[in-house]
C-alpha cells in the first residue's frame, strides 16, 4: 500500500458518508432537545452521546428513565436496542480483524448503523481493498457523520424547546435507514432477508424489551442464508 | 425528572456496555477466520437489522400506534427509488418529498 491510495480510500469514504450527516444531523439535534426537555444539562447531553453513539439506544434510555423504569431495565434494554452492531462487528471482522489493535479499538467505538453499512457493502463489492485502505475508508466514512453527530446533539441541547414539536424529525431515522437498506436488495436472498425480517418485527411488536427487534433481525438472517443455499442446491 | 445517580449509572453503563458489543467481534476474533455458515448468516445482517429496525417504526407510527399513511407511503416510496436508483441521495430526497407532500394532501 502507498500512501496516496490510503488517502484516495480515506476521501471515497468521507464523499460516500456525506449524504448520511442529513441522517445524523437531525437524529442528533431531536436527541439534543428531547434530552433537554427531560432536565438533562449541557454536559451530561454532550457526554451521553460522546460516550455511547447510538441514538436509538440513547432514546430508548432516556424514555425509560422518564417512566422512572428499574436501572437495570433501562442498560438492558438499551442494551438490547443496541445488540444489532455486535452482529456489525461481527460482520466486518472479516474485513478489518487482521487491522492493527489501537485501530480496531476506534473502529468499534464507532461502530455505527452507517459506518457499518458504507463500510460493508464498500469492502464486498472491492474485495481487493488492503487492510488499511479498509480502514482508510472506514474513519472517511465515519468523519462527517460524526462531526455531524457531536456538533448537532450540541446544537439540539443548546435550542432547547425552541424547535416546534410538529417538525417530523422523529421519522428522518426509517427514511435514513430505508434509503441505506433499498440499494443492497439485489439479490433474491437479500430480499427474502428483508421481507422475512419486516412481517418477523412486525409480528413481535409487542414483545416487551425491544426483543421484536431482536428477533425480526435473527430471522431474517436465517431466510437470507436459507434462501443462498437453497439456491445454491438448485443450481448444483 | 431523571434522578442524577441513576443518570450517570446508564450513560457510563451503556457506554461501556455499547463498546463491548462493537468490541466483541473485531477485538476477540480479530483474524481468525470465521465458519462459513456464521458468514453467510452475517452476508444479511444489514438488510435483516435495518427493516427489523424501521418496520414497526413505519407501520405503527401514528397516534396511539395506529397507521399513518403519509409515513407509510414515504416508507415504501424511499425503498422503491432507492433500489431503482441505487443512490442514497436520491432515495432520501423521493422519500422525504413523499412525507411532505403527502401530510399536505392527507392532513
Amino acid at each position: 500500500m502507498t500512501t496516496t491510495t490510503t488517502k484516495s480510500a480515506y476521501l471515497a469514504g468521507l464523499r460516500d458518508g456525506a449524504p448520511f450527516i442529513l441522517v445524523a444531523g437531525p437524529f442528533a439535534v431531536l436527541f439534543g432537545v428531547l434530552a433537554t426537555e427531560a432536565g438533562l444539562n449541557l454536559f451530561e447531553v454532550m457526554t451521553f452521546s460522546l460516550v455511547v453513539i447510538a441514538g436509538a439506544a440513547q432514546f430508548t434510555a432516556l424514555q425509560l428513565m422518564q417512566d422512572n423504569a428499574p436501572t437495570v431495565i433501562v442498560l438492558v434494554s438499551a442494551l438490547a436496542v443496541n445488540l444489532r452492531v455486535a452482529m456489525y462487528s461481527a460482520a466486518l471482522t472479516p474485513y478489518l480483524g487482521a487491522a492493527p489493535l489501537w485501530q480496531r479499538v476506534f473502529v468499534a467505538y464507532l461502530l455505527v448503523d452507517q459506518s457499518y453499512a458504507l463500510s460493508h457493502a464498500r469492502f464486498e463489492a472491492v474485495p481487493e481493498m488492503s487492510i488499511p485502505q479498509r480502514v482508510a475508508y472506514y474513519f472517511g466514512a465515519c468523519t462527517l457523520v460524526m462531526i455531524f453527530w457531536f456538533g448537532c446533539s450540541y446544537a439540539g441541547a443548546a435550542l432547547g424547546t425552541a424547535l416546534p414539536a410538529e417538525l417530523p424529525l422523529d421519522f428522518a431515522r426509517p427514511i435514513a435507514f430505508l434509503s441505506m437498506v433499498a440499494p443492497m436488495l439485489r439479490t433474491l436472498p437479500h430480499l427474502a432477508a428483508a421481507a422475512t425480517a419486516i412481517v418477523l418485527s412486525l409480528l413481535a411488536v409487542e414483545v416487551p424489551h425491544s426483543l421484536g427487534l431482536l428477533i425480526g433481525g435473527f430471522g431474517g438472517m436465517v431466510a437470507g442464508a436459507q434462501t443462498e443455499l437453497w439456491l445454491a442446491r438448485r443450481r448444483a | 425528572m431523571i434522578d442524577n445517580g441513576t443518570l450517570w449509572v446508564v450513560i457510563i453503563g451503556l457506554g461501556v456496555g455499547s463498546f463491548l458489543l462493537r468490541f466483541a467481534f473485531l477485538g476477540f476474533v480479530g483474524d481468525r477466520p470465521l465458519p462459513e455458515w456464521m458468514l453467510r448468516h452475517l452476508r444479511y445482517t444489514a438488510v435483516a437489522v435495518l427493516p427489523a429496525l424501521c418496520a414497526p417504526l413505519v407501520v405503527y407510527s401514528g397516534e396511539g400506534g395506529e397507521t399513518e399513511p403519509s409515513r407509510l407511503a414515504a416508507a415504501v416510496v424511499t425503498l422503491v427509488a432507492g433500489a431503482l436508483t441505487r443512490n442514497v441521495f436520491v432515495a432520501i430526497g423521493a422519500g422525504a418529498g413523499t412525507l411532505q407532500d403527502a401530510e399536505y394532501l392527507l392532513g
